[in-house]
């Protein structure tokens, strides 16, 4: 049974295009961002509408080969194939476009970008045991601030930032606790509608509206959970590169055999969730902290990442463990093989890109990996 | 009472009739529409074996053709059917080396035969059989001539990957003057190079089958042996092993 609640977060991402467009023509800025290592909160303390730019479609690959190269992670060749074609509205009305140098892949295709778009690409360090990292990363987010003031001519101040903070952490706790539904057996939402609420957020342009929204979802779901009986198939966690909506192929194979996603590791599930920031201390400060903190392969070692899913696939009784590795990421591609000894479930590992060729090589190991842990 | 297995793969279908002791088998090609050979080879089977529909338990189905039959009961993966398969062969042994036309598998085995974990190649051709289709047709072989003109030949280094690079790369070896049967055992090595690395990371030990079309290349398995030290073991039947297993899984 499906919550009847998703009829809004499926037309979500459309229809805060058509809103975003009417404040826009107010006279609103309109920030994009790629990740979740941007401090959201920051741009919306100025002020501006901050959308979120992802790119998970197959769509403009296409035309993105023509100046990148074929065998680039499919993820930075949608997002800047949208860049260049205008077919994401988003993209298009965004002002300027905060980015960071996550993986080599990444920060090579903004340096093209930035011909199209104003740009503030900040520096993250790469190790995650450099000494001065959230120093570093706290002077990022003031020449972030001074960015947008230069280039949208909006301020951010102390009160407004703290502000800000607050709601997001409001909005992680509840999110949080929507994911935590899927605690129950059977798991009351399954992984493709999670991700569609949890990936909404970025686009949303009316926050209060949103948050109203997930609690009447959350509300159908207890009541979803209280009359489903006991027998499903196995509990999966998915991780991995950024998995968005419009590449969902692979948490549809896992469902579509009888698999449940419980949740997602990855940046488009809980990563970004599980820290908040702390309200009590100076804004910036606090940022930095939460922001270096994000479990992400592009930072070395990244042994937070191990101990978060080892984490959640005990709290939440997984079965097994996906790992998503898209194709030319080898961030995570590498860090699999580490991923895979350290987490206690059966494991595997699917490398893929946004195409659809490789659904029946993907059926074979999901249907695989169902069979031996159900032997 | 019978069970039978049945495994469509790219090229082949393989099907196995199993009554709990013994078993029979037939090869037969795939052609254009596996789903229709299918049905027919299944049919054909019975007949020429003299066995009533009647007597069929169970019609447990693999490969990539399997997955659409409607007249099985059940589907299983290769996974688990080539682990049941070889196991059933030959108890003692802890893995599972697979050259598919399409997918490369390793796969670990405990000492009941249930599969511990895999792992597959990725999305590219490169270590399949199909990669071997590819590059022999290049050299203007045929497949059965493999083995007789690879068995005392020095390998060149192959580096190509890629099925379609790697048939670049020969040709272009071809009009440097190099000679077929060296080129042919580079290809090989390349396979059993790529096959050892996919066994690696399955941690696979201990004795080892190999099956698949392709292990019944002795140059190829004698190339897995020494290159990648692993204990390669050769059953009767390598082709068959999916098809015995889903017979076998139906049987329980
Ligand atoms: S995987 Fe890392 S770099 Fe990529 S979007 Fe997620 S947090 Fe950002
Ligand atoms: S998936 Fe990997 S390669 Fe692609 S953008 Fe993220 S970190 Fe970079």
């Amino acid at each position: 049974m499906r919550a009847k609640t998703m009829e809004y977060f499926d037309s979500l991402i459309a229809e805060s295009a058509i809103k975003i467009k009417e404040e826009k023509e107010k006279g609103k800025k309109v920030m994009g961002y790629y990740c979740v290592f941007s401090p959201v909160e920051l741009i919306e303390a100025s002020g501006a509408f901050s959308v979120g730019l992802c790119a998970t479609k197959q769509e403009p690959i296409a035309e993105a080969e023509k100046h990148l190269p074929r065998n680039l992670c499919p993820l930075i060749k949608s997002s800047y194939g949208f860049a260049i074609t205008d077919k994401c509205p988003y993209f298009f009305f965004a002002d300027a476009v905060m980015a960071e140098t996550t993986c080599d892949g990444k920060k090579k295709m903004y340096e093209l970008m930035a011909d199209i778009k104003p740009m503030v690409v900040l520096d993250i360090p790469n190790s995650s045991v450099y000494r001065k990292r959230k120093e570093h990363w706290m002077e990022e987010i003031h020449r972030a601030k001074d960015f947008i003031k230069d280039e949208l001519g909006l301020e951010v101040t102390e009160s407004s930032l703290k502000e800000k903070i607050k709601e997001h952490n409001e909005e992680r706790k509840l999110l949080m606790e929507l994911v935590e539904l899927n605690k129950f057996n059977p798991t009351p939402i399954s992984g493709a509608d999670l991700l569609k609420v949890l990936w909404g957020r970025q686009f949303k342009a009316d926050r209060e509206e949103y948050i109203a929204k997930v609690k009447i979802l959350m509300e159908e779901l207890k009541e979803i959970s209280l009359k489903s009986d006991k027998v499903k198939g196995p509990r999966v966690l998915v991780t991995g590169s950024p998995t968005g909506v419009g590449q969902e192929k692979v948490i549809n194979v896992i469902e579509n055999l009888g698999g449940q996603v419980v949740l997602q590791e990855a940046c488009s599930g809980v990563k970004g969730l599980v820290d908040l920031v702390d309200e009590d201390k100076n804004p910036y400060e606090a940022l930095a902290e939460k922001y270096m903190d994000i479990p992400c392969s592009c930072t070395s070692p990244n042994t937070r990442r191990f101990e978060l899913t080892n984490n959640l696939v005990k709290e939440y009784e997984i079965d097994a463990v996906v790992d998503i590795t898209l194709q030319a990421c080898h961030t995570y591609n590498i860090e699999s093989y580490q991923l895979k000894k350290e987490v206690d479930a059966p494991f595997i590992q699917i490398e893929t890109d946004y195409s659809e060729s490789d659904v029946e090589q993907i059926k074979l190991r999901v249907s695989s990996l169902f069979e031996l842990i159900n032997e | 009472m019978y069970t039978v297995g049945i495994d469509v793969g790219s090229a082949a279908i393989k099907i196995v009739v199993y009554d709990g002791e013994t078993y029979r088998y037939a090869i037969e090609p795939t052609g254009w529409s596996p789903k229709s050979n299918g049905e027919k080879v299944y049919k054909k089977f019975l007949i020429e074996n003299n066995i009533s529909s009647s007597k069929v338990k169970r019609i447990i189905a693999t490969g990539y053709g399997g997955r659409r039959l409607d007249f099985v009961d059940e589907y299983k993966s290769e996974i688990t059917c080539h682990g049941k398969g070889c196991h059933y062969l030959c108890s003692d042994i802890r893995g599972v080396i697979d050259i598919g036309g399409q997918d490369s598998k390793a796969i670990l085995l405990n000492e009941k035969g249930k599969v511990l974990d895999f792992n597959l190649n990725d999305k590219c051709a490169a270590g399949t059989g199909r990669f071997l289709q590819v590059t022999t047709n290049a050299l203007d072989l045929d497949m059965d001539q493999i083995d007789c003109l690879a068995k005392d030949s020095s390998p060149l280094s192959i580096d190509n990957m890629c099925a379609v690079f790697a048939e670049t790369e020969v040709l272009n070896l071809l009009v440097q003057g190099a000679k077929k049967d060296e080129i042919l055992a580079g290809l090989l090595k390349s396979i059993a190079l790529r096959v050892g690395s996919l066994a690696g990371k399955a941690n696979l030990q201990g004795k080892i089958a190999f099956c698949g079309g392709v292990a019944q290349s002795q140059v190829l398995r004698r190339m897995v042996k020494e290159y990648c030290n692993l204990n390669i073991i050769t059953l009767k039947n390598p082709q068959i092993t999916g098809a015995l297993g889903a017979a076998v899984l139906g049987f329980k």
